[in-house]
């Protein structure tokens, strides 16, 4: 089980709290009925499921219920960090070298 | 070829076993083939068998970036079935089990597919209806599945508990009878020995690192590990990488990858004589020949490629063991493991042509292919000769999540499988 950083709470919390909300960072289009059967793929189905460094959000069901973002490796399931919605991707990332 | 049989047990025996030959070769690999298969797991090595067997290409290499079979292909709990909702999915995965009956013959080798039943539980009215449905609709497609009372469901299954008092009580079953397991690594080690005697090259300990293009977009070959190999077709079968090599060839998919775990208990005499399944309860569980228990539970709630899984997930699952057997609750768990399912939006698999020309890719399987090994194979190892997808595989595109053509198992089967 994966301990988890909410950004808001501040404090490390066990999965069991938290529920896995997909890719961070995919915005929806502000006129979706407008958007090209392309682009409306690339929204809803496209999927970078990468093998490293995921960008993705969580929502803290049983604390605070507050959505945030974090930055995982998905090879050893290590976060290098959380934090809070609408703060933007981060450019550098703690650890990672490049 | 050698082939297998009681005459050869005979002879070797005589011997001291010392005739009996490698099951396949393990060649250096040419420079260039007609056909590259990304992924040694059962279904790129039925795919390779069948473009030998059926349209007699045999210039091939099998490209493993670690043991043939080491992938999900040995790591899944062996259920079979075909009991789906949709008429493109009752199609590939009956056809598969068509093709169950009969394999140890065709392979000469047995690959102890055995036909025990697999029963659905229903929990609540809501299973009821789903299941019914279901029973329903395969009727129509002529697939094979009925409906059982709580007490012909423990007439088939005799350890089940149907108490009414249960936490979720059985309140009636779907069962298929042709649907039950076979056995995992036989399936891989089969299809690689039919395989390596019609001359398709498996190399092993050979990772795919690139995927290359020419000038006009199409493939001309990947590099791996072991240097350049060229083919003008390539076709990935690399199950939870999937995503991973298509990206090599500019191509993202609309696929997530996750852990999904097994576990099997210390072996006991025979006691669960069929398979039983609950979505409800998120669990099933049957018996091997060797008498573990082989159970299944579900996958992690993140992308992960870590190839293990949380342990409150096999608890979940030992949970709900327990309340549908409780006789069960005093045994030993031996060992546990996981394996990364490539999981589709609408949980149907993709085998398809690519925007990529000579690009080919069978994926998407989930926590649910093995069943469809053998058709999968089949129908794949036609997409890849003629170039073009043969009816049964032709819904199960890229395209569709373009054009919302979906094959929606999701609501249709939920759990792991
Ligand atoms: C715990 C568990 C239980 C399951 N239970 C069932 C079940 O009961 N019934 C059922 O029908 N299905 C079940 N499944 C699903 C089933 O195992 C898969 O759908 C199926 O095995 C996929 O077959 P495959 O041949 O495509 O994959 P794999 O056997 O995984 O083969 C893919 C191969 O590609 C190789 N590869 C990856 N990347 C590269 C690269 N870059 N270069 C070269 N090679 C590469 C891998 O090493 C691997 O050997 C289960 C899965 C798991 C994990
Ligand atoms: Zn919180």
């Amino acid at each position: 089980m994966l301990l988890i950083r909410c950004p808001y709470c501040e404090e490390e919390r066990p999965e069991l709290e938290f529920r896995n909300a997909g890719e961070a960072h995919i915005a929806r289009s502000a006129d979706i009925a407008g958007e090209s059967d392309d682009d409306f793929e690339k929204f809803f189905f496209i999927r970078s499921n990468p093998k490293g460094i995921i960008y993705e959000r969580w929502r803290h069901m049983h604390g605070c219920a507050r959505f945030f973002n974090a930055v995982r490796d998905t090879v050893s399931d290590k976060f290098l960090m959380t934090y809070k919605a609408g703060e933007p991707k981060p450019a550098k990332l703690p650890g990672a070298s490049k | 070829m050698k082939k297998y049989s009681v005459f050869a047990i005979a002879r070797e025996a005589m011997r001291g076993h010392k005739g009996w030959e490698e099951q396949w070769s393990s060649p250096e690999p040419k420079k260039e083939y007609d056909v590259i298969i990304v992924g040694a797991g059962g279904h790129g090595l039925a795919t390779a068998y069948y473009l030998a067997s059926v349209h007699g290409i045999t210039n091939v290499a099998v490209l493993e970036k670690g043991w043939l079979g080491g992938g999900n292909t040995g790591r899944n709990t062996t259920i079979i079935r075909s009991n789906y909702l949709y008429d493109e999915s009752a199609g590939i995965y009956d056809h598969a089990l068509k093709l169950w009956d009969g394999l140890s013959q065709e392979l000469n080798y047995n690959v102890m597919y055995s036909a025990r039943g697999v029963m659905m539980l229903a929990h609540n009215v809501h299973d009821i209806q789903v299941l019914k449905r279901h029973v329903h609709a395969n009727r129509l497609n002529g697939i094979d599945n009925e409906w059982l009372t709580p007490e012909q469901a423990k007439e088939f299954c005799p350890p089940l508990n149907i108490s009414k008092q249960a936490r979720y009580p059985v309140v009636g079953a779907a069962l298929q009878r042709r649907g039950g397991t076979a056995r995992h690594d036989a399936v891989a080690w089969g299809y690689a020995r039919g395989a390596s005697a019609r001359g398709v090259h498996i190399i092993q300990n050979c990772e795919v690192t690139g995927v290359k293009r020419a000038a006009n977009g199409a493939v001309t070959g990947v590099e791996t590990t072991r240097g350049f190999i060229g083919a003008k077709k390539v076709g990935v079968v690399a199950a939870g990488h999937s995503s991973v090599i298509m990206n090599m060839a500019g191509v993202r998919m609309p696929l997530e990858s996750y852990p999904l775990q097994a576990l099997v208990s210390e072996p006991v005499k025979p006691v669960v004589p069929c398979v039983v399944m609950s979505n409800t309860v998120h669990a099933y569980i049957s018996q091997s020949d060797k008498g573990e228990l082989v159970i299944g539970a579900g996958t992690d709630q993140y992308v992960s490629y870590s190839q293990t899984g949380g342990l409150h997930i096999l608890q979940h699952t030992l949970d709900a063991i327990c309340e549908m057997f409780p006789i069960f609750t005093r045994m030993k768990m031996l060992r546990s493991w996981g394996g990364i399912v490539d999981v589709t939006p609408d949980r149907s698999p993709i085998l398809a042509k690519t925007p990529v020309p000579g690009l080919y890719v069978n994926c998407g399987w989930g926590t649910g292919g093995f069943k469809a090994t053998p058709g999968s194979g089949h129908v794949f190892a036609h997409t890849i000769a003629r170039d073009d997808p043969h009816p049964i595989n032709a819904p199960f595109t890229i395209e569709r999540f373009r054009t919302g053509r979906l094959i929606d198992e999701a609501a249709a089967a939920a759990v792991a499988h």
